[in-house]
């Protein structure tokens, strides 16, 4: 007992003094205190905006700015990560040697080098060694790839496309609530004919518009689509890249996990190679795999801080840049650390509910 | 005299898997898919790798200036001759580059050194303590005749090994009190480790860099100031703390329960029984584990240059800025990701072969 009383003593000492020394130090520098900046006009440009965005708007809006296009490389990433993961993890364990070996190469060479090495490479080749806009390479015809990023064309601006997205949500909604009521959900194939039937009828009813935004050089730049900037790419690229390596082990080591003798048996009861991962070696790897899983999701998430170093706008950067105007370096960092820990409470909970489901019961 | 039968060696059977060819049948041609797959990855392989070996070789600049570079097409290699005291010591005063030079080779010889399991005695903490201080005094100068310098002007190599070994001797001590804290009956100490770890490893590294940088200065009385140097570390080492603490935990659970009962009944108080029966166990069992976690550490001194110290990634980043050695960017990252990846390699395989040499030589507890 009286080492607790005496260490939260001390704890409570140490912060009020810490305190003590920001106020006045706050005081000598007239420093302002609170989250009223946020509502003050911020004066910066944020380099890529999914919301209209503009140097007049406000500390508060640049930072939602700013997080979303941090969930905007976090989404992405976690998506493709973990498929690029899997498919080397798989690669790991090939019975091809060229196939292992080249992927055990891959593994090492990116998992040894510090991620942020690789971002500046990636910026660097992007920028650099790709052509301008004019001698644009084209993979695919309307997909431009410049060293002013990649162009994509999207679909045309259409209110059709809102209402497409409202009855997705609708359905969605009211599948989760028969769900619940009937106590288990639908077949997945009762429910899919559902989303997608709502969802062609939505785009029916606004006359099916098929209009496709593509892009196309305007003097030096290209014009209309969809644009991915080279520091969105370069940080897409090396954070995915990156966490790839290490979910492949993870994979490699989860199906290694699984009991040879079950492989035997579903050999033995004449499966398909492809079908014995699918229903037998994946359901019980899987197990193992997400705790470890999630943890490198977080890391991703966390790393994507990374942008502030090749200028992507993501949440830190924005954070950065008000940190600089404003001087409110205590309500900035508390914010940035406040967004990462929201951030990973919420995955960590969706990853153990569906970590909840896939265990034995 | 009779002679007795010897037996014949065995010999392998010649099946279709015998010989170079049998091999190849049996890993690369075994299936309509991986016949496939593994002419896609030839083809792919022809396709990259003779330019990467025109690059990088035949067709590279070894020594020369900037206009030699430009009229050839392979790597400038000349470029990395050029700037190499620079990539690899940043603006340290040129007429006393032996010094982290010497540091550098102390660093190795000292890492070597502890790799080395007969060496792990008593005396192997206090020689790093001795070591780490000595390369300080080293790199600060100001005694024995040595000029001072400012440690703004540290960089490269020293920088980064420093701020690794550096922030992971401080932090040892201080995560095993947070295991230890995390494990404790006594609620509100396992409440104040819980929470300091849990936050620390809920956020960016850069956060804490952030806040070392510019939030520190802030809760120090007034006049009071730490260089930047020093306050990255601080945040290296609250990072490293974390990221410690919960290896040592799983070191922790990984101990029968038996061993402290049986500390207990001895009569041993809390501290005799960690010290001197439970800490020795859980630190061997968790060595591999705190190699890997060295690596991630030394991997993410990188990220100090987003708070402007010259650290290896930055020296290199820098000396991209040469007007007269513009663009020879491959090059740089090249050279320091061969040093990263040397490195991390060496431990990572040095970890997987302690935890197999561990397991073998370890007896049942």
């Amino acid at each position: 007992m009286a080492i607790q009383v005496l260490l939260v003593g001390a704890v409570i000492g140490l912060v009020g003094w810490l305190a003590a020394n920001a106020l006045d130090n706050l005081a000598r520098g007239s420093i302002a205190t609170g989250f009223g900046f946020l509502s003050r006009p911020s004066n910066f440009e944020v380099g890529e905006c999914l919301i209209p965005c503009s140097a007049a708007d406000s500390y508060g809006r640049a930072f939602l700015v700013g997080l979303l296009n941090t969930l905007k490389v976090g989404g992405i990433g976690l998506v493709l990560t973990t498929l690029l993961g899997t498919l080397i993890g798989i690669g790991l364990l090939s019975s091809n040697w060229l196939a292992a070996r080249l992927a055990r190469v891959y593994v090492e060479l990116v998992r040894n080098v510090p991620l942020l090495l690789q971002l500046f490479l990636w910026y660097a080749v992007i920028t650099e060694a790709l052509p301008g806009p004019r001698q644009a390479l084209s993979p695919l015809p309307n997909v431009f790839l410049s060293n002013r990023g990649l162009m994509v064309p999207m679909l045309a601006a259409s209110p059709a496309w809102l209402s497409v997205g409202i009855a997705v949500i609708a359905v969605v909604v009211i599948l989760l609530i028969i769900g619940r009521w009937r106590r288990r959900p639908l077949p997945p194939l009762m429910a899919g004919s559902l989303l997608v039937g709502a969802a062609l009828l939505a785009w029916l009813a606004w006359g099916a518009p098929t209009a496709l935004d593509v892009p196309h050089l305007a003097g030096f730049n290209f014009r209309g689509g969809m644009a991915f900037s080279p520091e969105f790419l370069a940080l897409l690229l090396g954070l995915v890249m990156y966490t790839a390596a290490f979910i492949a082990e993870i994979v490699r080591s989860g199906i290694l996990a699984v009991d040879p003798g079950q492989t035997e048996a579903a050999r033995a009861l004449g499966l398909s190679p492809g079908l014995i991962l699918r229903l037998v070696i994946l359901p019980q790897a899987l197990r193992l795999i997400v705790p470890p899983l999630t943890s490198q999701h977080l890391n991703l998430l966390k790393n994507s801080s990374l942008a502030v170093a090749i200028g992507y706008p993501d949440v830190v950067s924005v954070l950065d840049t008000t940190i600089n105007q404003t001087g409110q370096a205590i309500e900035g960092v508390a914010m940035i650390m406040g967004v990462f820990l929201v951030i990973n409470l919420t995955l960590s909970a969706l990853m153990n509910w569906y970590n909840a489901r896939i265990q034995l019961r | 005299m009779t002679e007795r039968p010897v037996a014949l060696p065995p010999s392998r059977p010649r099946g279709p898997d015998a010989g170079a060819l049998g091999w190849l049948r049996a890993n690369l041609f075994n299936s309509w898919g991986n016949t496939l797959l593994t002419v896609l990855i030839l083809w792919g392989l022809a396709v990259i790798l003779p330019p990467l070996v025109r690059w990088g070789f035949l067709d590279s600049v070894m020594s020369g200036d900037a206009a030699a570079c430009r009229a050839a097409d392979g790597a400038c290699w000349a470029f990395i001759h050029e700037k190499l005291l620079f990539i690899l010591f940043g603006t340290y005063p040129h007429d006393q580059l032996w010094r982290p030079g010497l540091v550098v080779l102390v660093f190795i010889v000292l890492l070597t050194v502890s790799c080395d399991r007969r060496l792990w005695r008593h005396w192997l903490a206090p020689l790093w303590l001795v070591g780490l201080g000595g390369m300080g005094v080293l790199m600060a100068g100001g005694v024995l005749g040595l000029p001072a310098v400012e440690d703004s002007l540290w960089g490269g190599l020293p920088l980064t090994l420093g701020l690794a070994t550096v922030g992971l001797v401080v932090a040892f001590p201080i995560s095993i009190l947070l295991a230890l804290g995390r494990r404790s009956t006594l609620p509100l100490v396992r409440g104040l480790s819980v929470a300091w770890i849990e936050l620390i490893r809920g956020v960016p590294l850069i956060s804490l860099l952030f806040m070392a940088s510019v939030m520190l200065p802030l809760f120090l009385p007034t006049g009071v100031t730490i260089d930047k140097l020093l306050r990255a570390q601080v945040a290296f080492i609250l990072f490293a703390s974390a990221y410690l603490a919960e290896v040592i935990r799983g070191g922790l659970q990984a101990i029968p329960k038996g061993q402290g009962e049986a500390a207990d009944a001895l009569g041993l108080g809390y501290w005799q029984k960690m010290v001197a029966i439970i800490l020795p166990q859980a630190l061997s069992l968790v060595i591999p584990p705190l190699v890997n976690t060295f690596i991630g550490l030394f991997k993410d001194t990188s990220l100090v240059l987003v708070i402007g110290l010259f650290d290896l990634l930055r020296t290199a980043k820098s000396s991209l800025s040469d007007p007269f050695w513009h663009g020879f960017y491959r090059e740089a990252y090249v050279f320091i990701g061969i040093i990263y990846f040397s490195f991390c390699f060496f431990f990572a395989r040095y970890s997987r072969w302690l935890e197999a040499n561990i397991k073998h030589s370890q007896k049942p507890l």
